[in-house]
């Protein structure tokens, strides 16, 4: 099939498919069970539709994009310093036995604790409150960076060193081209659940440490989660359903953008 | 370092290669007395017992035996991935004691690097020691064409073949100019018509490039095809049980292996040999199991 055909065609097929048309009656289904339950009385959820007015409104409202702002860039900052600490970490653990016997301890004991349990310490210990909330982020993604890293390091078949040491291959000449590439495919597979966790963990910090210097945005500035807890202190229920359906978003997003980059940094894995 | 030969007539003077193979054999590699175990003390199992043989400077010697008879361990020894528990092996008079490029190994499943393309895996040996300028970008080049995968180099190995993976890795192997290839069943799981390509592809490489080669099967017709020299091991602890040379004319073709008598007294020879090794790995492992079936089988036909 020639090269520009291919995207229309593919669309075409994608649209027509039995898969993508049960996707959406699923979902009209949802949506008109979910109007049905809310019309009816049954439970006090607010209606699809007027949901999606409040949405309409919020659209032009600068403190709600601001409150995305604030989000995203505390999941960001805190998943690239996860990255930026985790990957030479784990790395390090993977090919050193004497700094995995150091550090794996410390590091096994510390993290099954829940990142959100960290909340309160974060906040006494680091100066502002956005840097608390960009540390328990950061503890979100980083244990899931590392430990991906260290299995996917370790995981490399033995025929590549095999082979590569008798070609002449050597030290740091091995890291760089066996080691380094071969766990690529696992530092995305970290970074794509890490970034997961981080959306999970900002939401609640953001809750639990009432949203942060907000500034000049006044009280709806501090964050989705903050934006959802406000709506709930302030009695606005359609508010507090857009805050959740924008966090579905937002993650989305930042996944498919993760998903993206990670099929430019491992083209070996893509089909042909 | 030499520029690789360029890719040949398909059929080179059989009066060349005959006048190659009268000239007196120099041993390239040899292994004396080399025994090899795993585990500790009493526990241990020797799956090489006191194996001496020599692979001749340009012949292509096939090692062939039972499965699990130790012949992948011996390639390992050979290899310098690991060391003999008794016994020397030394490559060109220097003894072997780790890996080197000078003896380069082809693993029974690829082991190409997936993260690179066919180009760079071939590149892979010559950058390692920083020889990756023009001359090995060059050779590099020449030996994507000789194994017929200039239109592939941008490829990586999971868009290849399983016929083109052996080539690429060849390809690999041979830019690094070892002095002994060692093949350690390359074209087992490979379809029978691929396969039976790639031996025809890899006799006329090996009749162009003499290259000193140790190649170890499974498969009779593949080694009376592609051999100078037959090993025959026995079975577990590996040792040598037979040598057979191989005097067919090269170039040879597939049907020489079915319709020449001599290679068909070779292959009688060695599947007897073969034979004899397998029953006495059954009669070992299993004789009690063996007399058991027999005697059972006994009472169940008294009462009829």
């Amino acid at each position: 099939m020639p090269e520009s055909s291919a995207l229309p065609g593919r669309l075409y097929q994608a649209v027509a498919s039995t898969k993508f048309w049960r996707g959406v009656v699923a979902t009209v289904v949802f949506i008109v069970l979910w109007e049905i339950v809310s019309r009816t009385g049954i439970s006090r959820i607010p209606p699809p539709s007027a949901v999606v007015l409040t949405f309409g409104d919020l659209m032009g409202d600068p403190s709600y994009w601001f409150s995305w702002y604030l989000s995203m860039r505390r999941v960001f900052l805190g998943f690239f310093a996860a990255m930026l600490v985790g990957i030479p970490l784990g790395l390090a653990m993977a090919v050193s036995k004497a700094f995995y016997g150091t550090v794996f301890p410390v590091f096994e004991v510390l993290r099954p604790i829940p990142p959100l349990a960290w909340v309160p310490a974060a906040i006494i210990f680091w100066p502002t409150q956005e840097l608390s909330i960009m540390f328990v982020t950061f503890l979100g993604a980083f244990y899931a960076v590392v430990i991906n890293v260290i299995d996917g390091a370790r995981a490399i078949d033995v025929r590549y060193y095999q082979a590569a040491r008798s070609m002449g291959s050597s030290g740091w000449d091995i890291f760089r081209r066996i080691i380094l590439p071969g766990t690529v495919p696992s530092i995305v597979v970290g970074a794509t659940v890490g970034i997961g966790i981080a959306w999970a963990v900002v939401v609640a910090a953001e809750m639990i440490s009432g949203g942060g210097s907000a500034g000049s945005m006044g009280g709806a500035g501090g964050g989705l989660g903050f934006f959802i807890w406000n709506s709930y202190v302030g009695g606005s229920y359609t508010q507090i359903v857009v805050g959740m359906i924008s966090i579905g978003i937002a993650g989305y997003i930042s996944s498919a953008l993760l998903r993206k980059l990670g099929e430019l940094a491992t083209p070996w894995l893509r089909e042909q | 370092m030499t520029v690789m030969p360029l890719p040949q007539a398909p059929h080179p003077s059989a009066a060349a290669s005959v006048q190659r193979a009268v000239t007196d054999p120099v041993a390239e590699i040899e292994v004396r007395d080399v025994s090899k175990s795993y585990g500790a003390a009493q526990f241990a199992k020797t799956v090489v017992r006191d194996c001496s043989f020599v692979i001749d400077r340009g012949r292509l010697t096939v090692m062939i035996g039972p499965s699990g008879c130790g012949k992948s361990t011996l390639i390992r020894l050979l290899a310098g991935f690991e060391r003999p528990t008794s016994g020397t092996i030394s490559i060109g008079g220097k003894s072997v004691t780790e890996p080197g490029r000078d003896r380069l190994v082809l693993f029974q499943e690829t082991a190409l690097f997936p993260w690179m393309t066919a180009y760079d895996n071939i590149m892979f040996g010559p950058r390692a020691r920083a020889e990756g300028g023009t001359d090995a970008r060059n050779r590099a080049e020449l030996l994507l064409d000789k194994v017929g995968l200039g239109a592939f180099r941008r490829k990586y190995p999971t868009q290849l073949s399983g016929g083109m993976q052996r080539r690429a890795e060849l390809a690999r192997a041979m830019i690094n100019e070892p002095k002994v290839m060692i093949l350690d069943e390359p074209f087992r799981g490979l379809d029978a018509m691929t396969k039976k390509l790639m031996q025809e592809y890899y006799a006329k490489l090996y009749e162009e490039t003499r290259r000193t080669t140790f190649f170890v099967t499974t498969d009779i017709d593949e080694a009376i095809f592609l051999a100078d020299r037959i090993l025959v091991m026995t079975n577990v602890p590996a040792r040598v049980r037979a040598v057979l040379e191989v005097n067919l004319p090269r170039p040879r073709r597939l049907e020489d292996v079915i319709e020449n008598d001599d290679a068909n007294l070779i292959k009688m020879q060695v599947l007897s040999l073969l034979h004899e090794e397998a029953m006495k790995s059954f009669a070992h492992g299993s004789k009690a199991a063996a007399d058991f079936i027999d005697a059972y089988s006994r009472r169940i036909r008294k009462p009829s």
